[in-house]
């Protein structure tokens, strides 16, 4: 039994018919045909899925397609925008931040998200804000460095380091 | 032309663009009209004889295409999957594994049925109809047990659980351990680890019936390979069959060998007429892909007061798991590198391949040899601390000095300076600093430790006159370069390339060689249909040996082009001058042509008498020995002794992999390859119930593979010593750093227990276990 | 895995979503961030028959502070936690929690309604609940948290209950939370709050029983003037924990015992 879901994906709406069972993941590879979002495990543990839903970050392999009705989901393909690279984009590239390239696309948008929440983190905001996703190739030193070049590009921001690990909240206060 | 030197420098990967825009193309972007998805029904039994399977249900349910067990499968794939011969040409038995269980399953997460269906929430849901009967048999899980007489069988049409027993002696081990001042005993294990690549396996099979051709797109390390197998038992011949690899996501030896799924979604592919696609999840991998290491090691070994190292005796106990994996013999390599970069008198080594009703161990990152590097930094450590000298002193008294050097098995090390990258990282992090804040924070109650790992490593496999004898197939390696008529260059390569960056590297050993532009450079691999048979991508081995196929290939169109330039110049071959792809003749530098102009010409007219036309090469190439990499990883701990937590203060270290063509691609194998056995060390871990053999880290919830905020600063430096076995120099990088870390990471653990009369400490590290040691020395 | 198959309904409003819940039956579950469940659903450990969402029902998203309480709608998610600036001043505790739940997505997608009605011992909250007698408030009654955690994975929530809220006192005390885990985004092994509250503490431990456990015995020693490591070594009797992949069960005590002695230390220090 289908339900018709209208959604908006990298800006452009569309309306299918789709079970409710349907991961975002899958609706959006396979129905959608944009195959860069990626799955890598079954518990949400990996990240790779990671796309931007009105915004903000999520695992779309957690959400059913249905539950996203309505809404604006962003994906790595709608993240470069008129044949320029994203500075996150840009600054994997320059910094080696992949190898195999599979967990990449989860890793620069959950990045994305977190420069665009706090634009200068400090290393620890850094692992806090990546925390959620998984790579197994570049131990995460590029990665890292990756995020704090981009950080800089995009906000003129420098990356201090900083070892407070705990409750650092990477998101800003709001009224 | 402006051609400066491509080797060496630090550019961009070429692979990249493509990546991180979405647009990389992974086993499972592949679709295909008409494409039917399969689901593989798995025994949850560790054993378990089957009885009965029932497929009515499925079959009735929505979507369903087919239903097929064992029997269906037998008419349709000739044969049982391979095993090689690896370091153990005489096993004590080979029992066959048929790519699904008929009446036996042996492990949980044997295929026992596949469901092909529309899509995969379908077949999924119709996999869960396929009732089948087992009656549960014993399940064989420790090592040792399943070793004595009398024990339960893996499979009952066995004679014992026994897969082999090899000895290698070398010496006059009686001798060495009559002169010893001290001998020591330790027991070290290597627990089972999920090579966790991050894309799981996958493949789409499209059998074109009536006319027996096939296209397999799978995601492995080793394409030619898999059609050489895959095709055999399905009675597809070679030039008949592709196998085709685009991206593939990770793989560190877990897709270096044919897989039952490969052979089954061909054959149903086959059986329906339909292309098959199947799509392993995270849960399935963790069941039905090849495991690593899984080995215990009794070791003993006689020194002399002064720190004299004199001789080595271990035994590796080896888990199979059900069936031998294709190369799971290969980690028994561990043997001849058990005396590490050290001079032994005498080495006895044997290892004992043991059955378990398990998931088949084969190699994964390193195989053998961070096993290797893990016993021999260890056991170095423990006579450091019983005869009170400093572990670096002992290292630096005994280490290999002179290249090439012969080990005690025969191996030859090709060159060496062991001392060197040690006394370098030890300047790097300051060791005499560091013992001195040691010495102060113990006396605070803190308990840091420093370990020290000085390996050396065996790559670059290998040499056919090593590998044939041993493996029984000769892993050289191949290329194949050709030059299009107006200058650009295809270089096809047996290699594969699963996040390494061959196409930017082979590409820089290209243009360089070539002497033309580096964008003017394709490099093709993964497709069967479009390179020459080559072995694949595994043991550090694509550059040392494919890299120096295609420098053959180079060189054969240099060679081709210099008698076009003469024939052009109106010159003899002999004064030909070939300088950054400019050729000339000596002393007119002025007139010269470059490489896309001799191509131009290959095509056309007027060729000199006898000569062909095109400007192509296909070479192979042996290597005339294996590369041994070397380094020193030095790592420094803080364990709080009441949870048992480790933190990693610093990670220092200094790596020879001979000549380095891309210095930004090194350091990232390294940091991967460090990130992995610092994983091992304090995370990873296999664990399944003894008494049900049921898997307990079924998920990455519970198997942990670290995140970023577990994972230290690589603090990173290299010596280069290059290779003399090969033209460009170079080694091999891909291992190099889990086959360092992992002891580097425990001997720092061990080290900083000392106060505590601890003298050894097990992988995974886990905060509980050393909290429980802590609790047990106080006692 | 794929889940299995369900039908869907997004009701308008709480009634609406109790008369899809009778309609659907015993199997029929309410799913808000569905961070819990998703994964559940997806290694078929959990089949529900259907999901009611919530996440459209207005009211259910927002933070209210009145006479000494503040009150959490269910659909506040942990993002919204961290950034609430009432929270903030009410209840810093429970921000402190929300940094270290999940991760940036889990965060984003995941309620505190969801944490509380999904019963987990390692839900962070529901410890927080426990020791600060926080109210559990459904479209049918208010719970009290002490009534409210029943066993493994299982609350009082009647099948057509919705949890539409959860009731906190304001708790502006000396805090401090301190969970021990292997990776950073992992659960608990062990996790141990305390608040400070009047002149009295309250502990409260995750992930160290069936069910989230307050530290009764640890605030009596506290309140009769024990030191912080003295109070800590009564955590014993508040706890029940039992071994699993990630530790033993013998561990797991002795942790809630440094932890506890920590988390005081910690707390008090602070201040």
């Amino acid at each position: 039994m289908t339900q018709s879901v209208s959604l908006t994906i990298n800006g452009r709406p569309r309306e299918d018919h789709v079970e409710p069972r349907l991961l975002l993941v899958h609706y959006l590879r396979e129905v959608a045909g944009l195959t860069g979002t990626h799955i890598a495990c079954d518990t949400s543990q990996c990240g790779a899925c990671t796309v931007l839903i009105d915004g903000e970050a999520v695992k779309s392999c957690s959400v059913f397609t249905v539950q996203a009705a309505g809404k604006d989901v962003t994906t790595i393909e709608g993240l470069a925008q008129e044949g320029t690279l994203h500075p996150v984009q840009q600054a994997f590239w320059n910094e080696h931040g992949l190898q195999c390239g599979f967990c990449t696309p989860g890793f620069i948008m959950a990045a994305a998200y977190l420069l665009k929440q706090n634009p200068s983190p400090t290393d620890a905001e850094i692992e806090r804000g990546l925390e959620g996703n998984l790579c197994r190739c570049t131990g995460y030193e590029n990665i890292k460095k990756a995020v704090r070049s981009a950080s800089q590009a995009m906000n003129g921001g420098t990356a201090e380091t900083s070892a407070n690990l705990v409750g650092s909240a990477a998101a800003p206060v709001e009224g | 032309m402006a051609v400066t030197s491509m080797i060496g420098a630090r550019i961009q990967r070429r692979e990249d663009p493509k990546l991180i825009t979405g647009h990389g193309n992974f086993i499972d972007d592949v679709n295909l009209v008409n494409m039917a998805h399969m689901s593989v029904v798995r025994s949850p039994h560790a054993h378990a004889r089957i009885r009965s399977i029932d497929t009515s249900a499925a079959l009735a349910a929505k979507g369903v295409v087919a239903v097929l067990i064992a029997a269906d499968f037998k008419a349709v794939i000739g044969g049982p999957l391979p095993v090689t011969n690896s370091f153990v040409p005489d096993k004590k038995q080979v029992p066959e594994q048929f790519p699904i269980a008929a009446t036996e399953a042996a492990y949980a997460g044997e295929p026992v049925a596949v469901v092909i269906a529309e899509d995969r929430y379908l077949a999924d849901d119709a996999a869960q109809l396929v009732v089948v009967d087992y009656e549960p048999l014993p399940a064989v899980m420790d090592l040792e047990k399943a070793m004595e007489p009398g024990s339960p069988l893996v499979k009952s049409d066995r004679p014992d659980n026994i897969g082999w027993d090899a000895a290698f002696p070398a010496g006059d081990i009686d001798a060495a351990f009559a002169e010893a001042d001290v001998v020591l005993k330790q027991r070290i294990g290597q627990q089972r680890l999920f090579p966790t690549a991050m894309e799981t396996r996958g493949c789409v099979a499209d059998y074109i019936p009536y006319d027996n051709r096939c296209t397999l797109w799978t995601s492995t390390q080793v394409p030619h390979f898999i059609r050489l197998f895959v095709g055999g038992a399905l009675g597809v011949p070679e030039s008949q069959f592709r196998v085709v690899s685009h991206d593939v996501g990770g793989g560190f030896g877990a897709k270096l060998r044919p897989y039952p799924e490969e052979y089954l979604a061909t054959a149903a592919s086959k059986i329906t007429e339909r292309p098959v696609k199947w799509i392993e999840d995270r849960t399935e991998s963790l069941q039905a892909t090849t495991q690593g290491r899984g080995q215990i090691f009794d070791v003993e070994v006689a020194a002399k007061r002064d720190g004299t190292l004199l001789g080595l005796k271990f035994t590796q106990l080896l888990d199979i798991g059900a069936y031998h994996g294709v190369f799971s013999a290969f980690q028994v390599v561990a043997c001849l590198l058990g005396g590490g970069c050290y001079d032994f008198k005498a080495i006895h080594a044997r290892s004992i391949g043991v059955f378990t009703n398990r998931m088949s161990t084969d190699p994964y990152r390193g195989a053998g040899r961070p096993e290797a590097t893990h016993l021999i930094e260890r056991i170095v450590d423990i006579v450091a601390r019983e005869i009170g000298m400093d572990p670096a002193e002992v290292r630096r008294k005994n280490f290999i000095t002179t290249f090439p050097h012969t080990n005690n098995f025969g191996l030859v090390y090709d060159s060496g300076e062991y001392e060197r990258s040690m006394d370098r990282a030890m300047a790097n992090i300051d060791y005499p600093a560091l013992r001195k804040r040691q010495e102060e924070l113990r006396a605070k109650g803190r308990y840091t430790g420093i370990g020290f790992s000085t390996y050396v490593e065996i790559c670059g496999v290998g040499p056919s006159s090593a590998t044939a004898p041993a493996a029984g197939i000769a892993l050289v390696e191949s290329s194949m370069v050709r030059v299009h008529p107006s200058g650009s260059v295809t270089v096809s390569v047996g290699t594969h390339a699963h996040g390494q960056g061959h196409e930017t590297t082979f590409a820089q050993i290209v243009a360089d060689t070539l002497g033309v532009p580096y964008d003017s450079v394709e490099i093709r691999h993964g497709d069967t249909g479009d390179t020459p048979f080559g072995y694949g991508t595994y043991g550090s081995r694509s550059l040392a040996v494919g890299g120096m196929a295609i420098m053959a290939s180079c060189h054969k169109v240099v060679d081709k082009a210099k008698k076009l330039a003469a024939h052009a110049f109106e010159a003899s071959e002999e004064d030909i001058v070939v300088d950054q792809g400019r050729y000339f003749v000596r002393g007119n530098p002025g007139e010269a042509k470059v490489l896309a102009e001799l191509a131009f010409a290959s095509y056309g007219a007027g060729l000199p008498e006898g000569m062909e036309h095109g400007l192509e090469a296909v070479s192979y190439f042996d290597p005339p020995n294996f590369v041994w990499p070397f380094g020193c990883h030095i790592c420094a701990v803080e364990v709080d002794p009441e949870t048992g937590a480790v933190s990693i203060d610093r990670y220092v270290a200094v790596d020879d992999c001979g000549n380095v063509i891309n210095p930004m691609v090194v350091d990232g194998q390294l940091h991967g390859g460090i990130a992995q056995g610092i994983s091992q060390a304090l995370f990873e871990e296999v664990q399944y119930d003894d008494e049900t053999g049921q898997m307990l880290t079924g998920t990455m919830l519970d198997y942990l593979i670290p995140t970023m905020a577990e994972m230290p600063h690589f603090e990173l430096d290299r010596t280069v010593t290059p290779s003399p076995t090969n033209e460009l120099g170079v080694k091999g990088v891909g291992e190099a750093g889990t086959i360092a870390s992992s002891i580097a990471v425990i001997n720092a653990i061990t080290d900083a227990l000392a106060p505590f009369g601890i003298k050894h400490v097990e992988m995974p590290a886990r905060p509980d276990r050393l909290w429980s040691m802590i609790k047990e020395a106080r006692a | 895995m794929i889940t299995a198959a369900f039908e869907y309904a997004r009701p308008g409003s709480v009634d609406e979503a109790q008369s899809l819940l009778t309609k659907y039956g015993d199997d029929a579950k309410v799913i808000a961030g569905g961070q819990s469940l998703i994964p559940l659903m997806r290694l078929r450990l959990s089949q529900p028959t259907a999901l009611v969402d919530i996440q459209g029902i207005h009211g259910l998203k927002e933070v209210r502070r009145d006479n000494g309480s503040v009150e959490i709608g269910a659909l506040v998610r942990h993002v919204d936690i961290q950034r609430n600036a009432t929270l903030r001043e009410a209840l810093p505790i429970l921000v402190e929690m929300a940094n270290d739940v999940g991760d940036n997505q889990v965060r984003n997608l995941g309620t505190i309604g969801g944490v509380i009605a999904h019963g987990d011992a390692a839900g962070d909250y529901n410890a927080l609940a426990l020791m600060l007698d926080a109210e559990i408030v459904t479209n049918k009654r208010r719970h009290k948290a002490s009534d409210f955690f029943r066993d493994i994975f299982t609350t009082a929530l009647e099948h057509d209950e919705v949890v539409t809220a959860v009731r906190f006192p304001v708790s502006t005390g000396r805090f401090a939370y301190t969970k021990f885990r292997r990776r950073l985004y992992d659960w608990a092994i062990a996790g141990v709050a305390v608040q400070e509250t009047g002149s009295s503490w309250r502990v409260g431990y995750v992930n160290l029983a069936r069910t989230p456990r307050r530290g009764a015995s640890v605030e009596r020693a506290l309140a009769g003037g024990a030191s912080a490591a003295d109070a800590a070594a009564e955590s014993g009797s508040d706890i029940d924990p039992t071994g699993d992949v990630r530790a033993t069960a013998e561990y797991k005590r002795h942790l809630a015992q440094v932890l506890t002695a920590r988390t005081l230390e910690k707390a008090t220090m602070a201040a």
